[in-house]
Parts: structure tokens; C-alpha cells; sequence
């Protein structure tokens, strides 16, 4: 054997191990669990109200936040992907933020806001809403942290629309509002559920932002990953359970993703000078 | 029918596009690319806002700055066929047909011939079907005026000829206002009369073809019909004639009159090919190299030196005509225009 075809071969073998450990790494912590405790014993403690609890907290917290998301996201980042106007890539970066923000600063931040001696805390106050420490508050925390996963993609998928195809809807007659129906909606669908998707498992994990401004009462605010958490000193198979739980619906989510993904009708048809002028 | 009035003035970016058009049958549009040709459609159909101006078919004012009228684009009745023509890619044929609610979306697929394709999607249809899908549901629409923008463009040569023998039958047809942008000259005389030449948001002339060949208004509009251009400094002859010293030293005669910085308009039929010096009528003589041997249908586009001439296939062949060769272009002094240089 050559000295070029030794080194060529040890190069091959450094790929092979690097991408072996990598790939061991991250797939031995999931698998664990799962090896940890039996199946039947993991099903059994799924039963446990600690978890059945949290799990209800969780997913009313989490559909409504989404619901919420989707609600106010969608046109702001229609807003955002169609018309140019001063400020808007700050307004984007504004949007962004929480991406990046640490959790624990989020739920200062939120209890700054919301809090009793927060910002709007008064004045919320004297309307007799107290947030803090109550299931709206799990809400709140996770639609802030978890929004701009789906904000960020419904941009992208909104700007992937070609403009000539809302001005050709316009041109036959077709209003803006049925426009965005009938045309920019159907056309985005694949971005708007791979965002969804990921802004749902961020939310069903949230932990920092949540422990700081919503607690951990058990019944009221105690997510499933602040049941992890609050049992880690109690039962340890509970928290496994939990885990193993979590683990799947976040699989399920993103097999789902992979899925929404690979059928997207968007491929446009056109590439003229077109756009749509924004009427206010 | 009601007639289409356009007139207005709205920036682009680097010139102001500004022009006034009453368009009765059919007209064209030409221009180089980056003309505005686009933008002037985009005006009337409501997509772009002009700040001056007045935009009506008939009595029906889609637009009046004086009056802060500006209708909607939804609330304009237009047929406005894309350049490439942005069917609904997630829709059928039928569906994209009958998208403007108008009902009778059967009746437009059998009309263009496309009912067999009803259920499939855009992306499965060839450019020609694309095209008639286009057309159909614009008409589908019930347009008081008609916007084609490139129709002929996105198509292939060997489907061109037909579609646009197609689309000639359809606008005589219908008999609305409309107006085709083309970056084609060919294309423009093929369909319509009247043909306005749109360069920097200006129209430069807005005559018939046959006016345009003949009597072409500026050294832009004359390249820009398919005449060869041939720059050069003129002076007046004692019998009325003028004699123009080309730039490359050739002295050519013309019976029109000019003077100065001028452009010698020649059309590429006015010019014999020969390949030995002879005398005939022809009082202008070009010598050059054979660049260029092009065949157009049965015609044949040679480049001598300069000037390019049409010949027929025929005697292009008699003549042994290869590059490289030497051949001797000829055209009478009264085949030539003269147009000022700036």
C-alpha cells in the first residue's frame, strides 16, 4: 500500500469515528431513558396524577398559546413578507428576539411587564387580572417564547408567494382578503405547518420562562417539564416516564415535519416584474 | 365597444414614464427591455398607483389624480395576461379558468381547446397550453380591455408561429382595447396596426408599421424595426441628391435630404448581393467580408461587413455564400432613409 492511500484510508476511518461518536452522543441520552425502565413500568407510571396533571396543564397552556400564535402571527408576518416600509427589518428583529433571549431573562422580562409591580401589571391590576402564577400565565410565556419559530418561517413562506400570483388573483376580480385565501394561504400551508410544528415543540418544552413568571403549581402550572423537575428528588421513574413521553410526541412532531415538508405545492410559475402595489 | 384612455406619468426608477394612449383595436407596444412597457400595463390594471394622470375605459374612470379617484385592481375590468403567465400553480386548469367566478368556465375550455386538459396542473402543460389557459381566464373574467404582456415570449420558435397566428385570430375576434408589450418588432407587426416605440418612458413614434419602416422617426426607432443603420457625415449634391461619408470610409448616395451627423437607414430587402464588382442602377456599393449566413424560413440573413441583406434561400445558394468569403453589397440611393444623429 501507498503512503497516499494509508493516509487515504486513515481519513476514512477518522470520518467513520467522528461521525459515530457524534451520532452515539446524541441518540444514547434518548435511548437511556427507554433502556432505564421497562416499558410496562413506564406505561404504569403514565397513570400517576402527578403526570396526567401536568399533562392536562400542558397541552390546555400549549393549544391555547398556539392558538394565540397563529392567531396574531399570521398577519403580522403577512404584514412583514408583503409590504416595505420604514423599520420593518427591525420590526423583524424585534420578532426575533425572544429566539434568541436566555429563557430565565424571558420570564423576568414577562414578570416585568406583567407583574404585579410590572409595567402593565397595574393597570391590569386594576381590571382584577393578576397574571402571574396562574395557567394564562404558562400561556403567555410560552406564546412569547415560542411564537417567533412559527413567525419566522410563516415570513419565509409568505415571501416564497410570487407576487404576480396575488396580482393575478387581484386583476380577476378577487379582493385582497380572498385573495390571501384563496392564493397566498394554500401556497404558503407547507412553511406555515413546518413553523407550527416547531413553535409547538418549543412551547410543550418550555421550562425557564415558565418557572419564573407562571411557578410550578401542580394542577395549575406545572407543565410536564416542570414536573420533570419538581419530581427529580421524588420518583425518578416518574420523571422517566415523563420524559419518554415528551420524547415521542416530539418525534411524532417531527416525523410529521419531515412529511408536511416533502409535499409543498409552492413552485411558482412565473418570474416578472409584477408585484402588488400595497393598498391601505 | 369603449374605448381605453390612458394618460398619465409615474417614476420608475431611473426615468419617469410618461404617455398618452387612446387604444381603440389593437396596439403594440415596443421597446428594449427596461422600457416601462410593463409598468404601463401594471398602471391600467391598478397594480402601481401613478401620482398623475387619468386611466378610463369609456365612462368608467378607473382612474382621476385631479379627483383622488384610484380604483382597486379587483375593481377594474381587465384581462391582463402575465408575461409568464402566473396560473395558480395549486389549482387545476378548470379551476384556475372559472378562479374569477363568473361561471361559464366550460364554456372557455372548449373555446381554447384546453377541456382535455381541465384537470391537470399548470406545471404539466406545455408553453403554447400555458398560454391559452392564460388567455381563457382572463376572457373568463368578462374584461372590458385586454393586457397581454409578452405573450409570445416564453414560447419556443417552433411554437410561436402558430400561437401567434392564434392570438391574430382572437383579438380580431374580440374586438377590445388592447394593447401587447413586445420587445419583438416581428412580433408587433404580425398582430397589430398601430404600434407606439417605448424607450425611457418616452413613446418615440406611435405610427402603423408600415409608417414606421418607412418614415421612422429617430435612429432608435429605425434599428429597432430591423433596418441596418450605417453612420456617417452628409452633404448636399448639386442635383438634390445628398452623399453621406460613412464612418468606415464608403461614400453612399441617398435621394433624401440631410445634413451633418446622420444615420443612413437601409432595410435589409433593399440590399442585392453580389460577389464580383458590377455596374447596374445601384448607386451604393458596400465591399466586405461575409460575417454571418443565417437562414430565416425561406429567406436567408447575410452579414457583409456592416450592412446585413435578405436574400432568397435560392440565391443564397447560387452564390456560394460562406463565411469568410468577400461579397459586394448594393442598394439604390432611393431605398435609403436618413435619419439625424444626435
Amino acid at each position: 500500500m501507498s503512503g497516499r492511500g494509508a493516509r487515504r484510508a486513515l481519513l476514512g476511518l477518522a470520518y467513520f469515528l467522528a461521525s459515530g461518536v457524534a451520532l452515539a452522543f446524541l441518540v444514547l441520552p434518548v435511548l437511556a431513558i427507554f433502556v432505564h425502565v421497562s416499558p410496562g413500568k413506564l406505561i404504569d407510571q403514565l397513570s400517576n396524577p402527578v403526570v396526567t396533571d401536568a399533562l392536562i396543564v400542558s397541552l390546555k397552556t400549549t393549544v391555547l398559546a398556539q392558538a394565540l400564535i397563529l392567531l396574531f402571527g399570521t398577519p403580522t408576518a403577512y404584514l412583514l413578507a408583503s409590504r416595505r416600509f420604514p423599520g420593518r427589518s427591525l420590526c423583524v428583529t424585534l420578532v426575533e428576539l425572544p429566539l434568541v433571549l436566555p429563557p430565565a431573562v424571558a420570564g423576568i422580562g414577562l414578570l416585568a411587564a406583567f407583574g404585579r409591580f410590572g409595567l402593565l401589571g397595574s393597570t391590569l391590576g386594576w381590571f382584577g387580572i393578576g397574571l402571574p402564577f396562574t395557567q394564562a400565565a404558562v400561556t403567555v410565556a410560552v406564546a412569547f417564547v415560542a411564537s417567533p419559530l412559527y413567525v419566522r418561517q410563516a415570513i419565509a413562506a409568505f415571501e416564497a408567494v410570487d407576487p404576480n400570483l396575488v396580482a393575478a388573483s387581484r386583476t380577476l376580480g378577487v379582493g385582497p382578503a380572498r385573495t390571501f385565501f384563496r392564493v397566498v394561504l394554500p401556497l404558503a400551508r407547507g412553511g406555515l405547518i413546518a413553523g407550527e410544528a416547531l413553535a409547538f415543540a418549543r412551547g410543550l418544552g418550555e421550562f425557564g420562562a415558565t418557572i419564573m413568571f407562571a411557578g410550578s403549581l401542580e394542577k395549575v402550572t406545572q407543565t410536564l417539564p416542570l414536573a420533570i423537575y419538581a419530581q427529580f428528588e421524588v420518583n425518578f421513574d416518574v420523571t422517566l416516564a415523563i420524559s419518554a413521553l415528551l420524547i415521542l410526541i416530539s418525534a411524532a412532531l417531527l416525523i410529521s415535519l419531515k412529511l408536511a415538508s416533502q409535499w409543498q405545492p409552492s413552485t411558482p410559475t412565473s418570474h416578472s416584474r409584477f408585484g402588488l402595489l400595497s393598498w391601505s | 365597444m369603449a374605448a381605453l384612455h390612458a394618460d398619465f406619468a409615474l417614476p420608475l426608477r431611473s426615468f419617469e414614464l410618461e404617455l398618452a394612449l387612446e387604444v381603440e383595436g389593437t396596439v403594440a407596444l415596443v421597446g428594449p427591455s427596461g422600457a416601462g412597457k410593463t409598468s404601463v400595463l401594471r398602471a391600467i390594471a391598478g397594480l402601481v398607483r401613478p401620482p398623475r394622470g387619468r386611466i378610463a375605459l369609456g365612462d368608467d374612470v378607473w382612474l382621476d389624480s385631479r379627483r383622488a379617484v384610484c380604483r382597486k385592481p379587483d375593481e377594474r375590468r381587465v384581462g391582463l395576461v402575465f408575461q409568464e403567465y402566473a396560473l395558480f400553480p395549486h389549482l387545476t386548469v378548470r379551476q384556475n379558468v372559472a378562479y374569477s367566478g363568473h361561471g361559464r368556465a366550460d364554456e372557455f375550455l372548449e373555446r381554447f381547446r384546453i377541456s382535455h386538459l381541465a384537470d391537470a396542473r399548470p406545471t404539466a402543460l406545455s408553453g403554447g397550453e400555458r398560454q391559452r389557459v392564460a388567455l381563457a381566464r382572463a376572457l373568463a373574467r368578462g374584461p372590458g380591455t385586454i393586457l397581454l404582456d409578452e405573450p409570445l415570449s416564453a414560447l419556443d420558435a417552433h411554437t410561436k408561429g402558430t400561437v401567434r397566428a392564434e392570438l391574430q385570430e382572437l383579438l380580431s375576434e374580440l374586438a377590445l382595447p388592447t394593447i401587447l408589450v413586445t420587445h419583438d418588432f416581428e412580433d408587433a407587426a404580425a398582430l397589430v396596426d398601430q404600434v407606439g416605440v417605448l424607450v425611457d418612458g418616452r413613446l418615440r413614434q406611435f405610427a402603423t408599421t408600415s409608417e414606421l419602416v418607412d418614415r421612422p422617426a429617430d435612429a432608435f426607432v429605425a434599428s429597432f424595426t430591423g433596418a441596418n443603420l450605417l453612420r456617417g457625415q452628409a452633404r448636399r449634391l448639386d442635383d438634390d441628391t445628398t452623399a453621406v461619408e460613412l464612418t468606415t470610409g464608403e461614400l453612399i448616395y441617398s435621394t433624401e435630404r440631410g445634413e451633418g451627423s446622420v444615420g443612413v437607414v437601409v432595410y435589409p430587402w433593399e440590399v442585392s448581393i453580389g460577389r464580383l464588382q458590377h455596374e447596374d442602377s445601384a448607386m451604393n456599393l458596400i465591399r466586405g467580408e461575409i460575417r454571418s449566413v443565417v437562414a430565416v424560413g425561406n429567406r436567408v440573413r447575410v452579414r457583409i461587413g456592416p450592412i446585413t441583406a435578405e436574400v432568397t434561400a435560392s440565391s443564397a445558394e447560387k452564390l456560394e455564400l460562406g463565411r469568410g468569403g468577400i461579397a459586394f453589397a448594393t442598394f439604390k440611393a432611393t431605398g435609403t432613409r436618413l435619419v439625424p444623429l444626435a
